[in-house]
């Protein structure tokens, strides 16, 4: 795998090998050493664009623990906030020898821009582009699915069959774009869920059945994940709903609604969490919800990915 | 002295597909006809190619004053030129824009001075591009520059009172009002056509209804007024039905497309390649379909290349910071052949109306336009239409190298062009600057001495 953009590019194949290599490197988390060396030498830098904690560390995590040396590069505080273009920033990286980039992005589209670009040889991780893709979160998604539902006999399979939620912000959400397309290559089926002004108008490249009623879609597809995403604040003072209040009653995970689930249905979010308004505390901290494990899990996935792009031939496909 | 080589065209093919000889000399077409000969003309060898009136844009960037780093006055006339093109008008959003009576004199003397192409400035509607208070387009109407078309193109006159006030201040100076259509709230964060693929690449929608709401607008209030308006680069099939709805009722409407949103659809925007990133963006297959058919009807008079060039570092880059448009003067003609005329919608006496006759009567471009008759000006265009070239960096001949259509293959190609009876372009090359410059000299130089000597120059 040469660079990690998109989980439309990922086959199911690909898409499974990156997830079975999710499950070794999730192994080495056990023991008392948790630290390969396989990527020692190997210079990862963090390109970010846009204030992500979680993501940042999560991927500076996944990379100590592969023994690569990362770099940080806050677009804030750096020359980009003087007016530095990405090709010049990205010029500058490879001059200091990067040999992987990860990078977050304002703009859509970003990540691709840079990898066919020739300004860098460096392999890219897309670690969230505007309101595009945000790769590496739909496959830690689709990790923390397969092994609540097959344990340990998750390694070669798929998610068939599985029934998938997304509610939300499914306009502006990279999340719910990179899990549509790879829980799709996956065998699951994927339904969303959003008040009309949070969905783009034309949803027919997405290969997911929409509502726009989330009692109604529930009682209809039987969901065996109900996947809640974050409302940015700012969605609310340009009108695409009235007020937190109807949002919360209408498309919220409120507790009387949690408790209207299947027993079996897992509560995900992609973090960080709006209790109260997307999600309740009762959905938030039962044992059914998968949240903590996909934090856990996401370092897990970072280090699949940043090996099979950065270590030994990348040449090769997976 | 005369004042310019005399230049014997022969065997041309004409619009209506007749052969000629054609003489010109002193500015004009002196004579007609076949096996004509003068003694100290050269000799041009146009067996095959075809003879159109010199191309007028209504819809040109040429950038001067003040974005000079993209494209000059001089420049963006060399591209016209090499584009077949003998009068362009430029664009107002200039900086400082081309709201003062100073601004349009300046960009067409520099224009004068060139010599490629007649330049006819176009004046801001609204101050400063700002939309709020109209700019001094009485001033400029009476300059020496004798503006008679007015934009804020880049911007839309949104207020639509505004917009009332400008088609009836206008009209009083005989002028057009050429409107670029987009709804400001509607395309709030646009960056490419709304629709399934722009749900898919996470980027921010332009939906067609912003334009066509805009135009239906203006045609009734054009309508009211009894005001003249020009739709500048429609874009959608809906922009096509309202135009088509309101020169059926008779409304003083004139709508132009652009080359690029002839050909090129927005499935090309899928990679992030900034080149595509334009303003109105790439539409559908349905769209183009749509603008070529109303081309091939009358419903869309014009076509007009919206040549907007772009220093490369307006380009590389992330697709949101990219600066919208495409350079097209280069590349109009053939792109026009491939899309309108190889697919058997138009034939070339259309070409020559749709990219000289009409344009130059929308915009009031004097001595453009003009059928091919003794004693009319000589601007002329010839062209080989049975070549096929990989458009590529060496065909373009302005300042920038912001071109969609670098790589493809497009027929023809523009051999020659003369420009008020000298060659700006010869043997598909265009003339050197120092050359056009000191015909364009003595041109001037000729009517400033005046008529009275007219009987001895030759």
């Amino acid at each position: 795998m040469r660079h990690l953009l998109s989980t439309a590019d990922l086959s199911r194949d690909e898409a499974v090998r990156v997830l079975d290599v999710a499950e070794d490197m999730a192994d080495v988390a056990t023991r008392q050493v948790k630290k390969l060396p396989t990527l020692r030498g190997t210079t990862v830098v963090n390109l970010f664009y846009e204030d992500s904690t979680r993501t940042r560390i999560s991927f500076e995590a996944a990379a100590k623990r592969l023994s690569a040396d990362v770099i940080n590069f806050a677009a804030k505080g750096s020359s980009v906030s003087k007016g530095e273009s990405l090709k010049d920033t990205a010029q500058t990286l490879a001059a200091m020898g990067a040999d992987g980039i990860v990078i977050r992005h304002p703009a859509s589209g970003a990540p691709r821009v840079l990898a066919d670009s020739g300004w860098v040889e460096a392999g890219i991780v897309n670690a969230g582009d505007g309101t595009h893709e945000h790769p590496t979160q739909a496959l830690l998604d689709a990790f923390t699915m397969r092994r609540r539902l097959h344990g340990a006999g998750s390694r070669g399979r798929g998610l068939d069959g599985v029934r998938v939620l997304i509610v939300g912000d499914i306009l502006h959400s990279r999340v719910a774009r990179s899990n549509a397309w790879l829980l799709r290559t996956l065998g699951a089926h994927v339904t969303v869920v959003a008040p009309p002004t949070l969905l783009p108008v034309d949803l027919s490249r997405f290969g997911v059945d929409v509502h726009v009623d989330l009692d109604e879609a529930v009682a209809a597809v039987d969901p065996d994940v109900v996947m809640m995403l974050r409302i940015q604040q700012e969605r609310m003072h340009e009108a695409f709903f009235p007020n937190a209040r109807e949002y919360a009653r209408s498309w919220g995970l409120g507790a009387a609604r949690f408790r209207t689930l299947p027993e079996r249905t897992l509560v995900m979010h992609p973090g960080p969490m709006n209790r109260g308004l997307e999600i309740s505390d009762e959905a938030a901290d039962s044992p059914r919800s998968t949240v903590r494990d996909q934090v856990a899990n996401g370092v897990a996935v970072r280090m699949a990915v940043l090996y099979l792009t950065l270590a030994g031939d990348r040449e090769d496909s997976l | 002295m005369t004042t310019s080589t005399a230049h014997l065209i022969r065997s041309v093919e004409t619009v209506d597909g007749t052969r000629t000889d054609v003489l010109v000399r002193d500015g004009v077409v002196a004579e007609l006809g076949t096996g004509l000969s003068h003694l100290g003309a050269r000799v041009v060898d146009a067996d095959g190619l075809l003879v159109l009136p010199g191309l007028v844009d209504l819809h040109t960037h040429l950038r001067e004053p003040g974005g000079e780093g993209s494209e000059t006055v001089l420049t963006g006339s060399r591209a016209a030129a090499a584009g077949g093109y003998t009068a362009v008008n430029a664009m107002a959003n200039s900086s400082p824009v081309a709201d003062t009576a100073g601004v349009v004199e300046q960009v067409q003397a520099l224009g004068e001075r060139a010599g490629y192409v007649t330049v006819r400035p176009i004046g801001a509607v609204s101050q400063g591009l700002a939309g709020t208070h109209l700019s001094e387009i009485g001033a400029m109407a009476r300059s020496r520059a004798a503006v008679r078309v007015f934009s804020d193109d880049g911007h839309c006159v949104s207020d639509p009172l505004l917009m009332r006030r400008a088609l009836e201040y206008i009209k009083g100076f005989g002028g057009v009002l050429a409107q670029h259509a987009q709804e400001p709230r509607l395309t709030q964060g646009a960056q490419m056509n709304e629709g399934a693929l722009s749900a898919e690449l996470g980027l921010g929608g332009w939906p067609a209804v912003a334009e066509e709401a805009i135009i239906a607008r203006d045609v009734l209030l054009a309508d009211h007024v009894g005001a003249r308006l020009h739709v500048c680069h429609v874009s959608t099939a809906g922009s096509v039905e309202v135009v088509r709805w309101a020169k059926s009722r008779g409304i003083a409407v004139t709508a132009e497309v652009t080359p690029h949103h002839l050909l090129l659809t927005e499935d090309l925007v899928a990679g992030y390649d900034s080149r595509y990133k334009v303003n109105p963006p790439l539409r559908r297959q349905e769209d183009v379909e749509a603008l070529r058919a109303a081309l091939a009807d009358g419903t869309v008079d014009i076509v007009a290349t919206d040549h907007a060039p772009h220093a490369s570092e307006a380009k590389c880059c992330e697709w949101d910071a990219a600066a919208n448009g495409m350079v097209g003067l280069e590349s109009a003609l053939s792109v026009v052949h491939r899309t309108m005329v190889d697919t058997g919608l138009i034939g070339w006496s259309d070409v020559a109306r749709v990219m000289s006759t009409a344009p130059a009567a929308i915009g009031q471009v004097a001595g453009q336009g003009r059928p091919l008759a003794v004693g009319e000006p000589a601007e002329l265009t010839l062209y080989d239409r049975g070549v096929t070239r990989t458009f590529g960096l060496e065909h373009l001949a302005g300042k920038s190298s912001n071109s969609p259509f670098l790589g493809h293959e497009l027929p023809g190609r523009v051999q020659a062009t003369f420009h008020r009876g000298y060659a700006t372009v010869v043997d598909a090359a265009v003339v050197d600057s120092d050359v056009v410059a000191r015909s364009a000299a003595e041109v001037a130089a000729h009517h400033v001495l005046g008529r009275s000597e007219g009987a001895t120059s030759r």
